[in-house]
């Protein structure tokens, strides 16, 4: 690895692997865990925002304007058009897109947790 | 629609279910069997259980009726109902999961070290359980009457004493299969029959609902009213009763109803002729097409209702009793997250199509809108629109799909209120399991024939307005907030329970008085969400001191990837 070679040398190298320090629950641990789950929840909330305007937008957006309500699409009318099809596939598509980020998440804390000391060695090496 | 196919559609879809069920019990054996399959579920077959699972009659049967009745608004109860999940996927997924609780009981136990709290959520999780059995067993009657002529009361035992064989043999991994099983065969009986019925409605000239009027008998109809009912006629009208109708007697005689209020008896048959206005059931609103077709039309406080309809279903779905137990089948929080989008993907696949089925029920079916009885339009349309043999069959399939819908969520629900039974109410173990069970089916199924009839898709949206106003408080604050504190998880659940349970009560029994007070009762969850998460955020930061002491371990246990080596406690939950 050598791209998180040089990070891992100007930061202090804990004296224990990080995993120690969360289930010893100090202070460098918790810091960890604290981040670890203020990222999911930053993404969490970020799409469940997205989600809330949507979905309490559009009946608002059908109460303020008739126009919109009243709108055809084909001959049917726009919102059985969104609410009886177009919403699924987003629902899906929002999902996907969550899962991708939360596994990303998830790996950047393992790689972070788990780098050191041993991976750090490992970068030291050459 | 013959009661020879219609019975053939109904016995095959029990057989099947118990011969899956039977053969299923090879694997189960020990009591961690029986809750969670063994946790050895490949994720497409876990995620068609779950689908299976959350199909229930008022999706199979509810959507189409609501939607035949008041239209466009009734769109967001599907949406919603998917939508749920997006919002548990996001929220709680991985680290319900994480956490290694069956139940919701467990996990609040876990997570608040309280039993005091654990005795609330047993509690609430039999009263929502028992809130979502009541409709599925009304719901067997009204198709098995519709199919048979049977009593009403005959489809509810039938589905219980099912439920109860396969529960009780199998267990949970059983049940999975089944589950897997009869999400596609619920899939499979809406999708086909309604091919043909667009194809139908093609041929028929593919008419629209774009009308200034209400709907009407395009030819003289007969109906005829198997349970009685109380209309409201808009204009004079000269009918052909035979039967009872205001107290009184007729024999094919001619009539002539005036406006207002006519009760017909059980067993009338009324001829109308054709351009005569349907009489809609007293309360229902008689909208014309064009304004049953858009949304926020027709009814008192529609947006209010649409909010709260929106609430109740995206933040209740995390909260219902038999969606835990179906993550704990994953093998770690990382499939639970993808086997989620899957189900996402599925229910979004099925969901396309009960709203059609309204739509064209709206069309073929208008005398539904009179006998009160719109949650059978999805077993009356193949019938209506293909005769003969082929409109048989297809009715045989949809009694089948529907048979399976109550089999299916019956079962989960079973399965996991006879485990909340069994470990907190009863001494635990499999015997207790077992009385759990009975237990579980026999106290709503009683329900079931001793209330008035409800709309399926209506009491089950009560159940998740109580689940929001409950658990979901409960599970994002416990996953998200290390504030939560024991008095204010306990305060929240009872003030939530309390408040969601006291509407349901009100709106069940007695129905919902009219006006605004009436909108908040049966359709609580706008305010009993907000309330909920106010009270259980209050009461925790008033009591700073009574955080659970091992909050950072379970925090640790809940957000972490499993393929770290942390310690995540040594927290299980009681093997019954």
């Amino acid at each position: 690895m050598l791209v998180t070679g040089p990070r891992t040398r100007a930061v202090r190298r804990p004296r224990y692997p990080v995993t120690r320090e969360i289930d010893e629950q100090t202070g460098l641990g918790e810091a960890y865990m604290r981040s670890l789950v203020r990222t999911q929840l930053r993404l969490a909330v970020r799409l469940c925002a997205v989600l809330a305007v949507v979905v309490a937008g559009l009946p608002l957006l059908f109460a303020m304007v008739p126009a919109v309500r009243e709108q055809e699409v084909f001959g049917v009318p726009l919102p059985w058009v969104v609410l009886g099809g177009l919403i699924y596939p987003w629902f899906v598509g929002c999902g996907w897109w969550y899962v991708r980020q939360a596994e990303r998440n998830e790996a950047d804390f393992a790689e972070l947790v788990d780098r050191s000391p041993s991976a750090g060695d490992r970068a030291d090496d050459p | 629609m013959s009661a020879a196919y219609g019975v053939a559609g109904v016995v095959l879809v029990v057989v099947a279910t118990v011969l899956i069920g039977v053969l299923g019990v090879r694997f189960s054996r020990t009591t961690s069997d029986f809750y969670v399959a063994s946790r050895t579920v490949t994720p497409l077959r876990n995620a068609s259980a779950i689908g299976g699972e959350y199909l229930s009659a008022a999706s199979f049967l509810g959507i189409a009726g609501l939607i035949l009745v008041y239209g466009a608004d009734m769109l967001w109860l599907p949406v919603g109902w998917t939508g749920g999940y997006l919002v548990l996927l996001v929220l709680v997924s991985a680290p319900l999961r994480r956490s290694g609780a069956y139940t919701l009981p467990d996990f609040a136990e876990a997570r608040l070290e309280s039993m005091a709290v654990r005795r609330v959520a047993s509690v609430l999780v039999v009263l929502i359980s028992w809130l979502y059995l009541l409709p599925q067993f009304q719901s067997a009657g009204l198709v098995l009457r519709t199919v048979t002529g049977a009593p009403v009361w005959t489809g509810g035992v039938l589905v219980a004493v099912v439920v109860a064989v396969n529960v009780l043999v199998g267990g949970m991994r059983s049940v999975t299969l089944v589950q897997a099983f009869q999400y596609w065969m619920k899939l499979t009986a809406l999708t086909v029959p309604l091919i043909f019925l667009l194809l139908a409605w093609r041929y028929d000239g593919a008419p629209g609902l774009a009308s200034d009027t209400p709907p009407a008998f395009d030819e003289r109809t007969t109906v005829s009213v198997e349970m009685g009912v109380t209309v409201d006629v808009t204009a004079p009208v000269q009918v052909v009763v035979d039967g009872r109708v205001d107290g009184r007697t007729y024999e094919h005689t001619p009539l002539t109803l005036n406006t207002g209020e006519h009760h017909f008896d059980q067993d009338t048959s009324v001829t109308f002729p054709g351009g005569a206005a349907v009489p809609h059931v007293t309360g229902r609103p008689a909208t014309t097409d064009r304004a049953w077709a858009l949304p926020l039309d027709g009814r008192e406080h529609s947006l209010y209702a649409t909010y709260s309809l929106i609430l109740a279903t995206f933040l209740g779905t995390m909260g219902l009793p038999h969606v835990l137990v179906r993550f704990y089948t994953n093998p770690d929080g990382r499939a639970a997250r993808r086997t989620t989008v899957l189900v996402l993907s599925l229910l979004g696949a099925f969901y396309l199509f009960p709203a059609l089925y309204g739509v064209l029920g709206r069309l073929y079916t208008p005398e539904l809108l009179m006998t009160g009885r719109a949650d059978a339009v999805v077993l009356t349309l193949p019938g209506r629109l293909i005769g003969g043999v082929g409109g048989d069959l297809l009715g045989a399939l949809v009694t089948g799909g529907a048979v399976a819908a109550f089999l299916s969520t019956s079962s989960g629900i079973t399965v996991s209120v006879a485990g909340v039974l069994a470990q907190d109410i009863l001494r635990g173990g499999v015997r207790s399991f077992r009385a759990g069970t009975l237990l579980a089916l026999a106290v709503p199924l009683a329900l079931a024939i001793a209330a008035r009839h409800l709309a399926v898709a209506d009491v089950v949206g009560l159940a998740f307005a109580v689940a929001a106003s409950t658990f979901c408080p409960l599970l994002v604050l416990g996953v998200w907030w290390r504030r939560l504190t024991v008095p204010g998880a306990f305060a929240g659940l009872t003030a939530g329970g309390l408040l969601a349970g006291t509407a349901v009560i009100v709106t069940i029994a007695t129905g919902p008085p009219g006006g605004a007070l009436g909108a908040m009762l049966s359709e609580p969850a706008a305010w009993t969400v907000p309330v909920a998460f106010t009270v259980m955020i209050v009461v925790s930061w008033c009591t700073p001191g009574r955080v659970p002491p091992g909050v950072a371990r379970m925090m640790v246990r809940l957000h972490t990837p499993e393929t770290l080596d942390v310690d995540r406690g040594t927290w299980r939950p009681k093997r019954v």
